[in-house]
């Protein structure tokens, strides 16, 4: 018991940060400033600045190949930027990497497994990597291997595994020694249904005491982990805010309006209340309205009236697809627009 | 920091079937060969007392053994150092050192060390073979020791050079057909020039092991090695901080 008591309070000791002190705003636990960086000819990151707050999750949200990858790699030293500044608890990346790094828990793209160890071996090797006195080390193990669902697991060969479980040993290595700042790239890829919500659980535990960034292109993601959100495309950050506020960009009321004897456009847009109306198919139409003044039961007796046979009213939802994809196409008119 | 990655290292390659059916075959190779050159020794014995100043056993048992392992370990080398980094950065564990909290410098001096150790396990029966012949006879220890030495740096400037190449490239086939290329090109430059003082002799880290294998230690020899693995080593580090530069 007295080693595991030891064992806990030197992991604390060696993860706390050494400079919060003399820090402005303790609370910040990663900046990065005006990050840009190219390969060859073609500029990948422009211009990228982000911060992440203790017990905050980020979600870095884009298109394939909009650079977040890129921008993870550099966030955790594995890739240079051409200019700009990382700090990661108020420790400069460029400056000191070896003592920022200590700070730093990374999954990649694709989990870094050294397939021909078992689970339990190769996270004693990640945990002592990342600086783990070899004192604390089966502490720290147990306590993962419990968090990501592995105990099952620890004596099997990493080649052995289902994908599932492979990225779970991935995920394990990147928390084992209790990293101030967690890098997730794409963390749900290749799980089942019931693994991503307990991966998900994780994540937002963790990102109560940590902060949290991952980069991911699944919307229901960012909507049930990430406190904020930060959009991606063509390696500058479009968007950033919270994921609530977020979900309500460009919100739109209205409803989709099937009719078997549909009347003339005009005639539906002269409805008082609706302010706008498209026709999407011969029978169907998008029927907009301003959000407090619902025209709906109005359309409703007018169509008994008329005999349009109304066969479906539905309301607009937007999701959170239609608000990315909306963000997304506005910045493309937009910076069409400035060349 | 170090001898973690070297350990590391060590656990993979003996996790795998591979790595032991080369000691396995290595070993076989050795003892056979030991065991001709030593009954050619008894066949010749008789011949041998009449001479004025016979070589003994030390020198024609043990110094041809050591030269062969020295040409095996040529075209063996570049089969273990291939994986060391081109296979990390083809199955991406490369992300896991590069965001580690150590630099270039722990990854290339561990992952050194750490084949380095395994190729000395290897060689270690060469001189554990030679001494069980001190039940019968004596030996010429200085002989013994001169091979041991040189054979030890022999074998430190293959990894660094076949570590160097290996971070040079993605592919493990081309990190060991690449290695090879150069430690065989080395070698037939080596034996190729007809003149005994070309500068091409030189350039061959067996030819400066030859006066090694003779019981000759020479400081020149010595710095030569010293200086042929620190400058991979070195270059190395360099093609790994490369990698955080260009991608």
């Amino acid at each position: 018991m007295r080693t595991h008591i030891l064992g806990y309070i030197q992991l604390n000791l060696q993860l706390q940060p050494p400079l919060t002190l003399s820090n402005a705003s303790p609370e910040i636990t990663l900046s990065a400033r005006n990050l840009s960086r190219r390969f060859g000819s073609r500029q990948v990151i422009h211009d990228v600045t982000l911060e992440l707050k203790r017990g905050e999750v980020l979600g870095l949200l884009g298109h394939n190949g909009a650079g977040k990858s890129t921008t993870l790699q550099m966030l955790t030293g594995c890739l240079l930027p051409d200019s700009g500044a990382i700090d990661i608890c108020g420790i400069s990346l460029r400056q000191q990497p070896t003592l920022a790094k200590a700070y730093l828990g990374y999954l990649p793209e694709t989990p870094p497994l050294y397939r021909e160890l078992c689970v339990h071996d190769y996270l004693t090797f990640t945990a002592r990597l990342r600086g783990v006195q070899s004192t604390a080390v089966p502490e720290a193990l147990a306590q993962t291997l419990q968090r990501c669902g592995l105990d099952s697991v620890r004596q099997k060969i990493i080649s052995t595994l289902s994908k599932g479980y492979q990225q779970r040993v991935g995920i394990a290595q990147a928390i084992i020694h209790n990293p101030a700042v967690i890098v997730l790239d794409e963390p749900t890829v290749g799980l089942d249904p019931t693994q991503i919500r307990d991966i998900r659980t994780l994540i937002r535990e963790l990102g109560n005491a940590h902060s949290v960034i991952l980069s991911t292109h699944l919307l229901n993601e960012v909507e049930s982990v990430c406190d904020r959100v930060e959009i991606m495309q063509h390696g500058r950050l479009i968007y950033g805010d919270s994921s609530v506020r977020m979900q309500h960009y460009g919100q739109v009321s209205g409803f989709i309006i099937s009719l078997r004897h549909p009347p003339a456009l005009n005639e539906l847009e002269a409805i008082p209340g609706v302010s706008r109306v498209e026709q999407l198919s011969p029978e169907q139409f998008r029927v907009f309205h301003a959000p407090d003044d619902n025209p709906g039961s109005l359309l409703l007796s007018m169509a008994a009236q008329q005999g349009w046979q109304l066969e479906q009213l539905t309301p607009l939802h937007t999701t959170l697809e239609d608000v990315f994809v909306k963000i997304t196409s506005d910045e493309t008119v937009k910076t069409g627009a400035l060349k | 920091m170090i001898r973690l990655i070297a350990l590391r290292e060590l656990r993979s390659l003996y996790a795998m079937p591979s790595t032991w059916f080369v000691l396995a075959v290595l070993q076989f190779i050795f003892a056979w060969f030991f065991l001709a050159r030593l009954e050619a020794f008894l066949e010749i014995q008789p011949q041998l007392a009449q001479l004025a100043n016979p070589p003994g056993v030390t020198l024609t048992v043990a110094a041809p053994l050591f030269y062969t392992a020295a040409l095996l370990l040529m075209m063996l080398v570049p089969m273990f150092t291939m994986r060391l980094i081109a296979e990390e950065r083809r199955n991406q564990t490369l992300a896991l050192l590069l965001s580690a909290p150590l630099s270039g410098r722990h990854i290339v001096l561990g992952k050194f060390a750490g084949l380095l150790g395994f190729l000395l396990v290897l060689i270690a029966s060469l001189p554990l073979m030679i001494y069980s012949l001190a039940l019968g006879t004596s030996l010429d220890h200085g002989l013994l020791l001169a091979n041991c030495i040189g054979l030890l740096l022999l074998t430190a400037s293959y990894v660094a050079l076949g570590m160097y190449i290996s971070a040079l490239t993605t592919q493990p086939l081309i990190a060991a057909i690449g290695a090879l290329a150069v430690l065989v090109g080395l070698w037939l430059a080596d034996i190729g020039a007809a003149a005994a003082d070309s500068p091409w002799h030189l350039l061959s880290p067996l030819h400066h092991f030859q006066s090694f294998n003779a019981g000759l230690l020479d400081s020149a020899d010595v710095a030569y090695f010293v200086l042929f693995t620190a400058s991979f080593l070195l270059l190395t580090m360099k093609r790994l901080h490369n990698n955080r530069v260009y991608g």
